[in-house]
């Protein structure tokens, strides 16, 4: 596997031209900064020089000294000072300003991302300035065992086989996996010619018992002693939202001590884009088509995630593969959960097919839906509420995610701003969700977790808990 | 009879760049490396950094042993290449030994051009091309009291400056105007030599040495200088007398084409030794910078291995960051153009003189003002059209190139 680096990222549609990442960069570095802002070609807009950290470093290559090399470890092109000759030739190799004379000093000066702790981004007031960890994110999980089998027919860019690899990545093979119809067993993990794609023990219940099957499951792990094991599903929204719901309400009402996944891209699209509970309003799917009598789905999305909160589950999260450190952390706190209650994580995922978006453009679409606010990133527990995880401040205007996508063509401007009112009722009751008041009393209940024999142990320390509701 | 798939010729930057390349796309084919030195690679450019004791001789190496080691090539140290053989694909060296090879890089870069002055070949004078050029000269250094170089190009006026901080007296002849010719205009280059006429240096300029004996230099002006030491920095010449009856096409220079591929099959050229295309005229030049040796080295190493993502060669573009007494001169492209080009100048505690050819960039120098000589070269290579904000790019050249490198990042 290669090797990749964590690397400073400029966005300038967010940058006010503060200057305080510049002043903060000069104190850390004790001479001129390393990063410019500069003004951009309209007025109010900037533009900024700093070192790319480049894979192919044209400084590097045109140092007579040897006094510039790129660090293998790190990524990071450093400066040895004793060896350089202040012959400034590297500034010549550098099209991006990245390493520059500096004045102060009558010495070139150059970004060494502080450590992996850089002064510029930590001052960053509105987010201009972003340290990317997707490099060592990307070194710990390529680093991991891939629990799929390689070759799985999915379709090319496919977001679920993506979520799929790295969440099992991430829970490793200690684990029970149910994959109810979708696209996720449709494109092998239960199965080959007899054989399972995946390296961990994999089941296929109905679309209707996901849920069930797997409390089963977990009471018999709990039964024969079995604490360290994962039982999880990884299902689509349709298995969940709809024909499944009753069976993840029944087990988040019970606080099974399940890890229930939901890889949500908005419909039925393995058996032919049929709409689906969350498919949103103004969505064009198969048995919502557009045309002279209908534009799209009529109704709203049900906000899944959000109703599972009002099943106070001991986690709920939404996140997205646009934004994998916090896909990684909330998989850490939700397989946590789920030794103690009902766990349970929504991962909005794009389909290309489906959804009429380029295989290359998945990504993209990730992270406009949650920088639009249209999937904002939150987190719940039944003990501390709702916090959110990813600032739905500075958000795009919806039209902007939508404009990327093939089935959102036909909005109308009422239609989108009908998705806008939509978006922003939503965000608005998840910041009033999220806001600083003190929790409400303990009720005095059963914890839920308790009904699950092991749950009824009442030695577990970890069981004290406020309801929330 | 020793055998490599890839055989360069020289080790410097153009030839460490086609290792690079090859070694990219082919991680297996036994390669070579001959050197007619006896070090490990280094940079001419730091020769004068050597000369003034700021870098000594052993912290100069651009490569060890192990990097050789890990990338399997072979490295030869002495290795004169003194023929080719281009039917047979053999080169031969001083020692006799004979080199096989699939494909050859020709990166034996320049060598000291010595111009024909009257008495120079009786006398000691020293060059400084190599390493042990450098610390030859800078042995020299500590016995002397007076110091003649010949020529005011960056070498010339390098060694003249440490000379001169080092005590000695020091004369600079140059037959050109002034300083620097070619890279700076004549306002840029009287900065610099106000420079070197306060820190004690003579500039004799648009003098020619008529005969030197030793212990002393006659110019044309009629005076004698005192020389303890002679310096002769009057440029360079490609090294390709060894290419002599190979059918390798030479003009002043190897003469290349886009892709660094000389006249004969499978032999490519890069680096000083190589003459390729000028950016500015099109034309075939020798541009002796390490820009253009690492880019050549590159695509010749491209298409050694060949690679299908190789490009074509842009053309070299002048380059020159030069460091003098503390104080900085930078150059890049037509910066000295008069003819058919805008040139505006501004001199306020610094010099600054932009060139522009249908709102296009052509050229920059400045004197005392640094600048991203990168990012200027980039919007020369690109040919950006400044008609939008050239404004301001004329009032604030760095911050606006900048700007306009942000944008094209994205």
């Amino acid at each position: 596997m290669g090797v990749a680096f964590d690397s400073i990222s400029f966005k300038a549609s967010l940058c006010d031209g503060c200057g305080d990442c510049m002043t903060a960069c000069s104190q850390a570095k004790g001479g001129a900064s390393r990063i410019s802002i500069v003004p951009g070609a309209k007025a109010g807009s900037f533009e900024t020089a700093l070192c790319r950290q480049c894979g192919d470093p044209k400084c590097v290559q045109v140092c007579p000294s040897g006094a510039l090399d790129k660090d293998g470890g790190n990524g990071i092109i450093g400066w040895d000072a004793s060896k350089c000759v202040d012959c400034l030739l590297c500034t010549a190799g550098c099209a991006y300003g990245g390493i520059a004379v500096d004045e102060s000093v009558a010495r070139v000066g150059k970004c060494d991302q502080c450590d992996g702790d850089p002064a510029c981004v930590k001052v960053c007031p509105t987010g201009a300035l972003e340290f990317r960890k997707a490099g060592s994110i990307f070194n710990e999980y390529g680093a991991k065992e891939d629990l799929f089998v390689p070759g799985l027919s999915g379709c090319q860019g496919c977001n679920s086989e993506l979520i799929m690899r790295h969440a099992m990545r991430k829970i490793g093979r200690n684990s029970v996996l149910a994959t109810p119809p979708g696209c996720i067993p449709g494109m092998g993990s239960v199965g080959y010619n007899g054989k399972t794609g995946t390296k961990v023990p994999v089941f296929h219940p109905l679309l209707t018992n996901t849920a069930s099957m797997l409390s089963g499951i977990r009471r018999y792990y709990d039964r024969i002693g079995r604490k360290d094991i994962v039982v999880m599903a990884l299902a689509g929204d349709g298995g969940t939202a709809d024909c499944g719901f009753h069976a993840v309400s029944g087990a988040a009402e019970r606080g099974e001590k399940v890890l229930y996944v939901c890889v949500d891209n908005e419909g039925y699209m393995n058996t032919g884009m049929q709409r689906s509970g969350t498919t949103p309003y103004g969505s064009w799917t198969s048995t919502t088509p557009v045309g002279e009598h209908m534009q799209g789905k009529t109704q709203d999305a049900k906000n899944l995630p959000l109703i599972m909160t009002a099943h106070k589950c001991r986690y709920v999260a939404t996140a997205s593969t646009g934004y994998m450190e916090d896909l990684y952390e909330k998989l850490d706190r939700a397989i946590a959960a789920s030794f103690e209650g009902f766990s349970y994580l929504h991962i909005y995922s794009p389909c290309p097919t489906g959804w009429r978006i380029p295989s290359s453009k998945v990504i993209d679409a990730c992270r406009l839906s949650v920088d639009s606010n249209f999937n904002p990133l939150w987190e719940y527990t039944n003990t501390s509420g709702l916090r959110f995880t990813h600032s739905p401040d500075n958000a795009h205007p919806v039209s902007a995610y939508v404009k990327m996508i093939g089935k959102y063509r036909h909005l109308s401007p009422d239609q989108l701003a009908h998705i806008q009112a939509k978006v922003d009722e939503q965000v608005a009751l998840l910041k009033l969700m999220a806001a600083e008041s003190p929790p409400p009393p303990a009720a005095h209940r059963a914890p839920a977790g308790s009904s699950t024999p092991a749950g009824a142990e009442p030695s577990q320390p970890a069981r004290r808990e406020i309801a929330r509701n | 009879m020793p055998e490599a798939k890839y055989l360069l010729v020289g080790s410097s930057h153009a030839a460490l760049e086609a290792l690079r390349a090859i070694r990219l796309v082919d991680p297996d084919g036994s390669m070579a490396m001959l050197t007619r030195d006896d070090r490990l690679p280094y940079s001419p450019t730091i020769l004068p950094y050597v000369v003034s004791g700021r870098s000594a001789p052993d912290k100069v190496l651009l490569r060890d042993p192990a990097f050789f080691a890990a990338n399997n090539c072979a490295y030869v140290p002495n290795a004169r290449a003194v023929s080719l053989d281009a039917k047979a694909r053999a080169v031969t060296l001083e020692n006799g030994e004979v080199w096989r090879y699939q494909s050859l890089l020709i990166a034996s870069g320049a060598a000291p051009a010595i111009p024909p002055v009257k008495g120079l070949d009786g006398v000691t004078y020293h060059v400084l091309r190599s390493l042990a050029d450098a610390e030859g000269l800078r042995g020299a250094m500590g016995a002397a009291k007076t110091a003649v170089v010949l020529g005011a190009g960056l070498v010339g006026l390098h060694a003249a400056e440490n000379m001169a901080e080092a005590g000695l007296k020091v004369t600079v002849v140059e037959m050109q105007g002034h300083v620097l010719p070619g890279y700076f205009d004549a306002k840029a280059s009287t900065r610099i030599e106000d420079a070197f006429t306060t820190h004690g240096v003579e500039l004799k300029l648009g003098r020619k040495v008529v005969e030197v004996a030793p212990g002393k230099v006659m110019v044309d002006d009629g005076t004698t200088i005192a020389a303890d030491l002679l310096l002769v920095a009057t440029g360079v010449r490609p090294v390709t007398d060894w290419l002599e009856g190979s059918g390798v096409l030479v003009d002043r220079g190897v003469v290349v084409d886009e892709a660094m591929r000389t006249n004969i099959d499978g032999v490519w050229a890069a680096g000083d030794v190589a003459q390729a295309t000028d950016f500015a005229s099109g034309n075939k030049a020798l541009i002796g910078i390490i820009p253009t040796a690492v880019e050549q080295g590159k695509i010749a190493g491209q298409g050694m291995a060949g690679d299908s993502y190789r490009k074509d060669y842009a053309g070299g573009l002048p380059v020159n960051t030069y460091r003098f007494f503390g104080r900085v001169a930078l150059s890049i492209g037509r910066a000295a153009a008069t003819d058919g080009v805008e040139a505006v100048e501004t001199a306020s505690g610094a010099y600054r003189r932009l060139v522009l050819e249908g709102n296009r960039l052509v050229g920059y120098a400045s004197v005392d003002e640094p600048f991203d000589v990168g990012i200027m070269g980039e919007l020369i290579r690109r040919r950006v059209d400044l008609s939008e904000c050239k404004d301001a790019f004329l009032a604030r050249p760095v911050e606006t190139g900048r700007r306009l490198m942000s944008e094209q990042w994205r």
